[in-house]
């Protein structure tokens, strides 16, 4: 596979705390564009966080970020811009309930694009129609199952056009038969070139999709190796003991 | 399709909801009781006794019961106060301009091409500009009339109107600034509130209009009403502020960061967001600061103003009119509960609208 070797999440010596609590330790990890990592790791090991850190949701305090040649810091014209371009997939979906689905979708092109509203429009029905949730549109976030609030909250985020995208275990939250519809969104997703960071516990889907594995546990970056070594060869033993637990 | 005859249907309800135990059975006589005892003698006084016209307190002697002859009389007084009789056809035209844009309001759902925002946006930019217009002249060919003439129901309106308009988003501000990172903002907003709750509207108001002159350097003089209107602004907008920051904690952090992932600033978010979702979940509490309002305004009697309570207590207190308290109060009473019911039930009719099943 031939891929344009452009580093595009560049991360150094990154360290951050909750007051006194050490979450992120001496984190160092460079993603190239196109490139699929997918994170995992025990609970509370630092991986919301982590990602959390890459569109600022969370601020650091040691350590540098950049994204896009853009490096977060205080400045918020820094923050917006990196904003725009890193879409950001939760757990709990976090549609916005007040608005319908098509609303949901076109907010922040309009609000933060300037686009206009037809345009808009036209961009969320692609969007849409790509989740296969196109007949959707007019409902309210409220009347849809989990799986398919997940599939607008991709498809609301796709429509920012982003470069980067972040998921934080994003099938967490759903019931079991509802978790294939949205890991297959995220493949295709991935089959296009998307550059993404996925934090998961879906271990087919990291087969299948990620270049790379990030292992965390304690707020430290433990192992990262290509999905053959790290299923197959762990090097770690808090990998291996974490892999035979999960697997 | 099977139907049962309504009387075994009333039956039925009748045993639910009145007779369905031995309590319930008790507390339905009671309540029955207790209306035998009120109405009947609620509706002598207040209807069949009553003496609709006259000329004095007089008038009404021969009947038992209420003499509305004292309404009928001065009810040109209470609607307008001491405004000039030749002039008050703009008072009329304003309200009747508010109105027609009520209306419209309403009609906004189902006609298509009335924007409800442009309505909105019509009651709360140009309108007041022309209502202030109306109100006090000067200028143009209308006569004017100073705001110590204003008064009755038309002050009440006044009072009650501008300190809705302007409590609401100034109490949004002091929310948002209570909740805001930073820090000195944050302590402002806290001791401004704290500050202001813990004082009653009356002295707020007392400040507002026998000390604020003294600050203020001699020649500088503003009209008593506005003064009155700043201080029951800054006080209601202090309570309104505590209602919108417990809709703002209900709304999950997981909103503002959805909102800032995809781009969205500060304000953005909190406009279109979190405000929206904040504020449909506290319409009963913006409601009834709303309807505490209205009834506070009576207040403004103690710096001298003639609301519409304070314009029927003094006409109570003619020689002509002595003995007509009751009626004066009842009346009164009847025509607040009038405004603030409305008040109530067009927020129920849009806490319904903005329902969208989360
Ligand atoms: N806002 C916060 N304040 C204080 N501690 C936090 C906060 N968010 C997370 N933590 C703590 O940081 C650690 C890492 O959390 P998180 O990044 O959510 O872990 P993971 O996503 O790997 O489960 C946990 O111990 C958690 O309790
Ligand atoms: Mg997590």
């Amino acid at each position: 596979m031939e891929k344009n070797i452009e580093t595009i999440i560049d991360i150094t010596g990154l360290n951050k705390w909750f007051d006194y609590f050490h979450v992120l330790k001496d984190i160092n990890l460079t993603v190239v564009k196109g490139e699929r990592v997918v994170i995992c790791g025990p609970s509370g090991s630092g991986k919301s966080t982590l990602i959390r850190c890459i569109n600022r949701l969370e601020e650091h305090q040691q350590g540098k970020i950049v994204v896009g040649g853009v490096e977060l810091n205080d400045d918020l014209k820094n923050i917006e811009e990196v904003r725009r371009e890193v879409g950001m997939i939760f757990q709990h979906f976090n549609l916005f309930p007040h608005l319908t689905v098509l609303e949901n979708l076109m907010l922040a092109p309009t609000w933060v694009r300037k686009i206009s509203r037809s345009e808009a429009k036209d961009k969320a029905m692609h969007y849409l129609e790509r989740v296969k949730i196109g007949e959707q549109a007019l409902k309210f976030p409220g009347q849809l199952s989990g799986g398919q609030q997940q599939r607008v909250a991709i498809a609301r985020g796709l429509c920012m056009e982003p470069k980067i995208m972040l998921f934080d275990e994003p099938t967490s939250a759903l019931d079991p038969e509802m978790i294939k519809e949205v890991l297959d969104v995220m493949t295709e997703l991935a089959e296009e070139g998307m550059t993404m960071i996925c934090v998961t516990h879906e271990m087919g889907f990291a087969k299948t999709v990620a270049d790379c594995m990030v292992f965390m546990d304690e707020g430290k970056i433990v192992e990262r190796a290509s999905p053959d070594q790290f299923f197959d060869n762990p090097q770690n033993e808090r990998t291996q003991l974490f892999l035979s637990q999960i697997l | 399709m099977h139907t049962t005859p309504i009387h075994i249907n009333s039956m039925k309800w009748l045993h639910k909801n009145l007779f369905s135990s031995s309590l319930n059975t008790m507390l339905t006589m009671a309540a029955l009781y207790l209306l035998w005892i009120v109405v009947p003698p609620a509706i002598e006084w207040s209807l069949l006794e009553a003496t609709w016209v006259g000329e004095s307190r007089s008038a009404c002697e021969p009947n038992s019961g209420a003499c509305w002859a004292f309404v009928d009389a001065r009810i040109e007084q209470f609607l307008y106060g001491l405004y000039p009789a030749t002039e008050r056809w703009r008072v009329n035209l304003a309200f009747a301009i508010l109105f027609l844009l009520f209306i419209g309001l309403f009609l906004a759902g189902t006609i298509k091409q009335l924007k409800r925002s442009w309505i909105v946006t019509l009651i709360l930019i140009p309108y007041p500009v022309i209502a202030l217009y109306l109100f006090s002249g000067g200028s143009f060919g209308l006569v004017e009339v100073e705001t110590t003439q204003w008064g009755g129901l038309f002050l009440t309106i006044v009072i009650a109107g501008v300190g809705i308009v302007a409590s609401f988003p100034l109490g949004i501000l002091l929310a948002l600034a209570r909740r805001s990172e930073m820090r000195a903002v944050r302590s402002l907003a806290i001791a401004f509130i704290e500050l202001i709750r813990g004082v009653p509207l009356i002295s707020v108001l007392f400040m507002a209009s026998v000390m604020l002159p003294l600050f203020l350097p001699e020649g500088v003089n503003f009209d008593k009403l506005l003064r009155a209107l700043i201080g029951i602004t800054l006080f209601q907008s202090a309570y309104m502020a505590e209602v919108v920051r417990g809709g703002l904690q209900a709304v999950p952090s997981g909103q503002v960061e959805a909102a800032e992932s995809l781009g969205l600033g500060y304000w953005s978010s909190m406009r279109l967001i979190v405000l929206p979702q904040a504020l449909k979940l506290v319409i009963p509490g913006v409601v009834n600061t709303f309807i505490a309002l209205f009834k506070d305004t009576t207040l403004v009697m103690i710096i001298g103003m003639f609301d519409f309570l304070g314009i029927v207590q003094a006409a109570t207190t003619n020689p002509k009119w002595l003995g007509t308290a009751v009626e004066g109060y009842v009346f009164c009473a009847a025509v607040y509960w009038i405004f603030c019911f409305s008040m109530s039930r067009y927020s129920i009719s849009v806490e319904r609208k903005l329902d969208t099943g989360y």
